[in-house]
């Protein structure tokens, strides 16, 4: 999520919305939340794309 | 009372009987617009000749014994988010300014071909996507009850329109609580029914798989005709109001998380009218969603990627037609990443089986519909108990769950001191079951109704 967070906010300022770095802090917040819940148990986990 | 006050139940029979004509009755709701609109800013679009045509219509085909059903005659408003063939359809925003659907949505063809007379399209936040219906091109919704505050949304002008006499109804959509939240904070009956019950198409979407339309009314029974001539069917019979007995009834009361943040006159009242309906007989038990606190997790990863989705050529082509705050967060759903939507999926799934499992063994859960009252239009952030909450995440607190899950939803008003700001009780059936909600529903309004 850090790297995300990142990436994203230097492409909204490199767009032009430097305002949406709040709003993109917030939502990180809230991916972690949810990343953490207990629920992603039930999900596969993710491939490598050589795996197909 | 004055013919603007009446239910549809009422005034129909009066249609039927020839008692008040829907030239009379339209030409009285023009002129409360007329009247009244600049103070509450509730429509976008006023057609009042083409209300006055389909009125004289409806006379005429009521004196040759065509009634077509309950709704024959009746004026009413759309959110100006449904389309309506022929007339500018704008979403409240700059960018949809000159759109012109050429076809009615689906549900607006449907009420129309029952009969319904349509006043115009109603102000709402732009693109349904904000719970104030203050950020619109066309200047924000002011509350009927205190015009210095949000009528709430985002389907504000509907509501505001069904309080003060401009119509007898207003159809809204309802993505995270869009109908049931202006319902609440102006004091009107609000339904989002069960998901995929009513057809959205022909309506601008907001987030696809979260949206519902649905009535916003004075009573039970009139939101209970709205829905089923939106269901297909253009001449319904009355809801059967007495068929549930109060003492018959069993109530979920879902209380932590739903119950932890209310503004004191909301836990007050609600707690009141809780009382009184237990006093009447009703049964209620407690209830909880195991991963309540994920909700606002979950819809934000849902509902933000699908608005984007929608709106990304918009946003590529005209960002400067977009209000600041909605354009800010149609772009921050542009970095969602795809695997955090998927989880969320996963999570909407989790919430919806625990939502079915809080229903077992009660016919309704209960709760407040939004955890405070109208707002003053402006205001982002407010303190409860200590601490600050924004206004935004608490509007949503209550409703998206079932916009989640999918489970019907209403929004009833919940007692009426006089000079106080309305607050809403909400209930929440099984899904598919939205009939066995109203009719739940009916008989706790008429409870309160004989109590207060």
């Amino acid at each position: 999520v850090e790297a995300w967070l990142r990436a994203a906010v230097e492409d909204a300022e490199r767009r032009g919305l430097p305002e949406l770095k709040p709003l993109l802090e917030g939502m990180a917040q809230s991916t972690i939340a949810l990343r953490a819940a207990d629920w992603n148990d039930t999900v596969p986990p993710s491939r490598e794309p050589d795996d197909e | 009372m004055t013919m603007l006050d009446l239910s549809i139940t009422d005034l129909s029979a009066r249609l039927a009987s020839r008692e008040i004509s829907s030239s009379d009755v339209t030409d009285a709701c023009l002129a409360r617009i007329a009247g009244d609109n600049g103070r509450f800013n509730a429509f976008i679009t006023v057609l009042a000749d083409q209300a006055r045509a389909d009125a004289r219509r409806a006379d005429v085909e009521t004196a040759a014994g065509r009634r077509r059903g309950p709704l024959h005659g009746v004026p009413i408003s759309l959110k100006d988010l449904i389309g309506l063939e022929g007339v500018p359809t704008t979403a409240a925003s700059g960018v949809l300014r000159h759109y012109v659907p050429a076809a009615d949505a689906t549900v607006a063809a449907r009420l129309r071909e029952a009969g319904a007379i349509f006043l115009g399209k109603c102000n709402l936040h732009e693109f349904a996507f904000g719970t104030t219906s203050e950020d619109s091109a066309f200047g924000p919704v002011r509350n009927p009850r205190d015009p210095t505050r949000s009528a709430g949304g985002s389907s504000g002008g509907s509501a505001a329109a069904v309080v003060t006499g401009m119509g007898f109804a207003s159809i809204g959509t309802d993505t995270g609580g869009s109908i049931r939240i202006p319902s609440a904070v102006c004091g009107c009956v609000g339904l989002k029914p069960t998901s995929g019950e009513l057809p959205c198409d022909g309506i601008i979407p907001l987030s696809p798989t979260l949206d519902h339309v649905g009535p916003l009314a004075r009573t039970v029974a009139d939101a209970w005709l709205l829905f089923q001539v939106m269901a297909g069917d253009p001449n319904p019979r009355p809801l059967p109001v007495a068929r549930v007995p109060p003492p018959s009834l069993r109530l979920g009361l879902l209380r932590p998380y739903f119950m932890d943040v209310l503004e004191d006159v909301v836990g007050d009242r609600f707690g009141i009218e809780l009382g009184r309906l237990a006093k009447a007989g009703i049964a209620v038990a407690d209830r909880a969603v195991r991963h309540a606190s994920d909700i606002a997790t979950i819809y934000l990863h849902l509902q933000l990627p699908e608005a984007s989705s929608y709106h990304a050529p918009m946003l590529e082509a005209r960002p400067d037609l977009y209000t600041p705050p909605v354009r800010q967060r149609l772009e921050l759903g542009r970095y969602v990443l795809a695997e955090d939507y998927a989880r969320a999926r996963v999570g909407a799934e989790v919430l919806r089986r625990e939502v079915d499992a809080a229903l077992e063994g009660v016919d309704a859960l209960v709760l407040p519909t939004v955890p405070i009252t109208a707002q003053p239009i402006g205001s982002a952030a407010l303190t409860i108990d200590g601490q600050a909450y924004p206004v935004r995440g608490l509007m949503l607190r209550l409703t998206q769950l079932f916009d989640i899950t999918g489970h019907p939803a209403i929004s009833l008003p919940c007692g009426r001191p006089a000079g106080s700001l309305p607050v809403g009780l909400q209930l929440v059936g099984r899904r598919g079951r939205t009939g066995d909600l109203l009719s739940l529903a009916a008989t706790v309004e008429a409870v309160m109704a004989q109590q207060a």
